[in-house]
């Protein structure tokens, strides 16, 4: 079973859900947590864990063999990104407009362009009591956070078993990269706020979600801080609301020392093991 | 003219209902730029008329002529996003996994395969509350190409400024450090980094500030909900000390912020409050820093 939890918009508690149900859940099954926000990956600030192993991810880039090229520009030609052309009598590659398409390189009629791999940033594996904890992380600089998402992914099918439960942590908004993030998955778990900035972010990922056709619910953060309107919007769409997590300051400030919530503040684990319940009845668990 | 973009790396610190309290002080010197197309915020509390508005083009999707093909499985072969479904020697193409790039189309013998230009979404020029005009966007769902979306709209908050004989671009920019986050920060003048003491908030500050070294950029930080650890807050401050980051203010945690946002006004329009004097303040100083743009 795979659950990426997402949200419209940065800085609802996607870390903090993923992480805590990880850990809450880990009590009783083995889990997988991937941290798949590789711009900015967060959930190691509460699942510290040992480190296992860590590898380079690596795209594939053309490489100007200037030697062979007969400067006909038709590489230039075919790139769809502008990541090639050619300037008077020499061919420059742009690296981070590349999309790996290896058009340029395999059109080449002299094979002047041989793909090479390039860095973009690593994988690391953790373990963290029951929890095996997997994090992408771009390097900065890099525009694409698509294929290490991909090859994040990738790596977690690998290594575990089909049968074990996979938890996503995805990157915030409604573009590529959440896509990526949850379009494999089996349940969406959308995390929002009480505001009308919350509200606004939600109804974007919820049409994301049903035009990907995914089983999804809501899960509402920072509860009581804002208005109902989040509320009667799951109710008039008829999406289940799973649970709220209450508002609270005491939250924010364990949340900033990097403490599980459900660890540190009771109130929370309560509510965090009622949305764990709710999933077990939507049959998500 | 200065062009200022407000950044924070990490989402929820607070950029849009700061950025967005700026843009009622500024008044009718600024012209204002929702760069953050993916969610964007803005319209929610400066409350645009949403009067012009164009549709936004960009990148391609193939497509193939099933009268045309001959279901030779070149295109399959080629494609390196698995963009191509052989369904009982039938081919097609999943749009959400093709990046565009017509490697399928060059290698097609029989000229099946067109690329469609995309409409990921819509840009639009509106009057907000201050009789001052926006420049936002509404990126389509599940639409790639944002970063191209958030170059138009800065492209077009720019020609308004120059039209409009206005001194400043002010820029809510998006999360993260990827795609869209590059294209706000092309062609800025000052960054200002909102961050918020949290072990998460000051990593995601310390990314996008490295970001902001390769485009040799002067910034700025405002550290929100600062007494949310104190800890945290100071090492905020050496670390903006040590970069030449100016440490424009710190903002206590203030829940009126949420309150405000509710009723659609910034904590500006909302009522007199500590918070408010010191978003004052930080703009006064933000125009003394970055006098002579």
């Amino acid at each position: 079973m795979k659950i990426s939890i997402a949200s419209g918009k940065g800085g609802t508690g996607k870390t903090t859900l993923a992480t805590n149900l990880a850990y809450l859940i880990s009590q009783t099954c083995p889990v997988v947590l991937t941290d798949l926000d590789v711009e900015e990956p967060n959930s190691k600030f509460f699942i510290k864990g040992n480190k296992i192993s860590e590898k380079k991810v690596f795209k594939m880039i053309p490489e100007w063999d200037k030697d062979k090229c007969i400067l006909c520009g038709n590489c230039q030609k075919v790139c769809q990104f502008n990541a090639v052309i050619k300037l008077w009598e020499e061919v420059l590659i742009f690296d981070k407009l590349c999309h790996s398409c290896y058009a340029c390189s395999e059109l080449c009629p002299k094979n002047a362009l041989p793909m090479k791999s390039y860095d973009v940033g690593k994988i690391t594996q953790f373990e963290y009591h029951d929890i095996h904890f997997v994090e992408g992380k771009l390097n900065v600089g890099e525009e694409q956070a698509v294929p290490l998402i991909a090859q994040t992914i990738d790596y977690v099918h690998k290594k575990f078993p089909h049968d074990m439960l996979l938890i996503f942590d995805s990157p915030p908004g409604t573009s590529c990269p959440v896509i990526e993030a949850t379009k494999d998955a089996d349940y969406i778990i959308l995390v929002t706020e009480p505001t009308p900035f919350g509200l606004h972010d939600l109804t974007l990922a919820v049409e994301v979600m049903r035009e990907l056709k995914k089983d999804f619910g809501i899960v509402i953060n920072r509860y009581g801080i804002g208005n109902d309107d989040v509320i009667t919007y799951c109710k008039n769409e008829r999406i289940p609301l799973l649970g709220t997590i209450p508002n609270m300051k005491a939250a924010a400030e364990a949340y900033a020392k990097g403490e599980l919530l459900s660890t540190a503040i009771p109130e929370i684990k309560t509510a965090l093991n009622k949305i764990i319940q709710n999933l077990k009845v939507c049959e998500v668990l | 003219m200065k062009e200022i973009v407000v950044i924070s790396g990490k989402g929820g610190t607070g950029k849009t209902s700061i950025t967005a309290s700026f843009a009622i002080l500024a008044d009718t010197e600024a012209i204002i730029a929702d760069c953050d197309v993916d969610a964007a915020d803005m319209h929610l509390l400066l409350q645009p008329d949403f009067a012009q508005y164009e549709d936004f083009y960009s990148g391609f999707k193939a497509d193939i002529d099933q009268e045309i093909c001959m279901k030779c499985g070149k295109c399959k072969q080629v494609c390196r996003f698995d963009a191509v479904r052989n369904d009982n020697n039938f081919y097609d193409i999943i749009p959400l996994n093709c990046e565009g790039c017509g490697y399928c189309k060059e290698v097609c013998p029989v000229n099946a395969i067109t690329m469609i230009e995309q409409n990921v979404g819509k840009w639009y020029i509106s009057k907000i509350k201050t009789d001052t005009f926006m420049v936002h966007a509404k990126l389509g769902v599940g639409a790639d190409n944002s970063g191209k979306l958030v170059a138009k709209v800065k492209k077009e908050a720019k020609k308004l400024a120059q039209e409009n004989s206005k001194d400043i671009i002010l820029i809510d920019g998006s999360p993260g450090i990827g795609c869209p986050v590059v294209s706000s920060l092309s062609g800025a003048d000052y960054v200002i980094l909102i961050t918020e003491p949290t072990l998460s908030g000051f990593h995601d500050m310390k990314r996008v500030f490295e970001l902001i070294q390769n485009f040799n950029l002067h910034a700025g930080c405002i550290v929100n909900k600062y007494d949310v650890n104190n800890e945290i807050s100071d090492k905020i401050t050496d670390f903006c000390k040590k970069n030449k980051i100016d440490l424009i203010s710190k903002l206590p945690y203030d829940e009126a912020f949420t309150k405000a946002m509710t009723t659609g006004k910034t904590i500006i329009e909302y009522e007199d409050s500590e918070i408010k004097d010191k978003l004052e303040k930080s703009w006064k100083k933000i125009m003394k820093l970055t006098d002579g743009h």
